[in-house]
């Protein structure tokens, strides 16, 4: 505090003050005065990229160690590197993420056909284990898909019946 | 290996992947024994956490034995049992330094506003998570800890996150001798708050929630009184009323994005992603708690916005204080108060399940079936 006094000696009452008990980060921060070395800190040994890691544009370099798995590939890993382009604070950033994320969903089922493997959606869901304690609710769900499908189907379908019946009926006007 | 393997919203399931490697000198590999599935590992389950990406494992709560360990490693052996805290934590950066262990600088390079994290997308890090026979402990120096032999190993694996995050809920708020502490939330985190409110000298603690064997649970386990929010048309006029129309000394928001209870939040939040998720159990807190109270997040929200309203904090003087739990800070006080016998930590855990059956094991706590609390995974490996 002293040595910064001298370096502020020029402006009238600076850190008159200043207390150093009124740190509203305790008990969660021992504060040490580091914050103001900013990234000067000795950093760890880095960790070998050998796949493909992204890294937010907040900061100037990978850390020193990351997780490696599902590295960007296909065209959710393009939607991703182009995410990536834009600071954490813009949706320009966070939204196209969860379009990779969906994108990737379907790249996921294609990635299970392709190995030979067909994957047991209902499993996945846990349907089991609703059929085990939430018989009746299963059941409702499965109900009430049913129907909706069914009604969606026969809608379409007489649409498509209309539509043939009224261009038969204005046909001789071609 | 056997992993749990996610494939995309609501579907889950357990697959064979490679082995992890040790990809950094202070890494250690770590055979899994137990590892429990976090409410904060719904909101991955359910694609609400940009960067979920397919094939990854989640899983930031475990415990097991070292099986490897890098060359640089100093404080582990090969064979010593571990808990690990849910965050990858350097030890050496300014935030480690100073004991934010929850906001360390050189484990996520995804992110700047969040530390890594185990199994929690590549929004903290894309590291693969315990929910699987072994896994990857990056920094094993600093965040691992040693079980202690009297230690009972269902106690140790709750000490990774849920006690933790629970505690400094409670601790973040403040709490005065005899303040009234109102908890959003009877998951697994409100419930540790809940009985860690004591522990700071709360004199009446509250637990608001809508889910009734979950407050019926809380109840009984932290001593508090329980309202279920469903039975009431408003709850803050029902906190302002039940504090003498004063407001809670203290609220604690321990649901996060997935808030039930308000409409406009659920729509906007849950079904539409039109914010980082619903904001129901914050909007709460804010309105319910006193004019210079203290309101503290550990809740889980997405990186974008929320509606909350922003003008009260500033009209009531409100203090809003929030982190990811930093828990290697915490673990020795911790470890004192489960051995004391304060604090029973294993009782919230209500279902074990095999690590093959973990689709149903996810679908069970998401759907709050068959009355769960906390479900806890146990690898093959670990049944032999």
């Amino acid at each position: 505090m002293e040595n910064k006094a001298n370096d502020y000696a020029h402006i009238n009452g600076w850190g008159i003050d200043a207390d150093p008990r009124n740190e509203p980060t305790y008990p969660l921060k021992n504060w040490t005065g580091d914050d103001h070395k900013r990234l000067n800190w000795e950093r760890p040994p880095l960790q070998p990229v050998t796949v493909e890691v992204l890294h937010s544009n907040e900061r100037p370099n990978l850390t020193a160690v990351f997780g490696t798995s599902s590295p960007p590939s296909g065209l959710s890993g393009v939607i991703r590197r182009y995410a990536f382009t834009f600071s954490e604070s813009e949706y320009g950033h966070w939204l196209p993420l969860l379009i990779a994320d969906r994108v990737n969903v379907v790249e996921g089922i294609l990635d299970d056909l392709t190995r030979g493997h067909i994957p047991n959606i209902f499993a996945e869901k846990g349907w089991k284990a609703d059929w085990q304690h939430n018989r009746a609710g299963l059941v409702k769900n499965v109900l009430v898909t049913a129907v909706i499908a069914t009604t969606v189907v026969a809608l379409l379908s007489r649409n498509k019946t209309n539509r043939k019946r009224i261009a038969n009926k204005w046909r001789w006007l071609t | 290996m056997l992993a749990m393997n996610y494939r995309g919203p609501y579907r889950v399931r357990a697959d064979q992947k490679p082995m992890p490697e040790i990809l950094h000198p202070s890494d250690a590999i770590v055979r899994v024994t137990r590892a429990c599935i976090c409410g904060s590992d719904l909101h991955l389950y359910h694609g609400l956490v940009p960067d979920t990406r397919v094939g990854t494992t989640f899983g930031h709560e475990f415990v097991g034995v070292v099986e490897e360990v890098g060359p640089s490693v100093e404080t582990l052996k090969v064979g010593d049992t571990v808990l690990v805290p849910f965050n990858v934590a350097c030890g050496k950066c300014a935030f480690c330094k100073q004991g934010l262990f929850g906001n360390c600088h050189e484990s996520n390079p995804q992110a700047t506003a969040v530390g890594g994290i185990f199994g929690y997308s590549h929004t903290a890090g894309g590291y693969d998570g315990g929910q699987a026979e072994y896994v990857r402990v990056p920094y094993a120096d600093v965040g691992p800890t040693i079980i202690p032999d009297w230690m009972d190993h269902d106690d140790a694996v709750l000490l990774t996150d849920v006690f933790p995050t629970g505690y400094q809920a409670a601790e973040m708020g403040g709490i005065k001798p005899g303040d009234t502490v109102v908890v959003f939330g009877a998951g697994p985190v409100g419930i540790m708050a809940a009985k860690s409110a004591w522990l700071f000298g709360a004199g009446r603690v509250i637990v608001i929630d809508h889910v009734e064997y979950r407050l019926e649970f809380v109840k009984n386990y932290a001593q508090c009184e329980v309202y279920n929010f469903r039975s009431m048309r408003d709850p803050v006029l029902f906190l302002k009323k039940a504090t003498d129309w004063f407001g809670a000394d203290v609220c604690i928001d321990a649901v996060g994005s997935e808030a039930s209870g308000s409409a406009l939040q659920t729509i906007t939040g849950k079904k539409l992603m039109l914010q980082a998720g619903s904001a129901t159990a914050l909007h709460w807190a804010i309105n319910s708690v006193k004019k210079g109270g203290i309101v503290s997040i550990v809740g889980v929200y997405g990186p974008t916005d929320n509606l909350i309203p922003i003008g009260n904090v500033v009209n009531k003087g409100i203090t809003i204080r929030a982190n990811q739990t930093s828990v290697k800070r915490l673990l020795p006080k911790l470890i004192d108060h489960i051995q004391a016998g304060r604090v029973d930590p294993k009782a919230i855990i209500t279902h074990r399940v095999p690590l093959e059956e973990v689709s149903d094991a996810y679908h069970i706590f998401s759907a709050k079936l068959d009355n769960c609390i906390k479900p806890i995974l146990i690898p093959p490996s670990a049944r032999k």
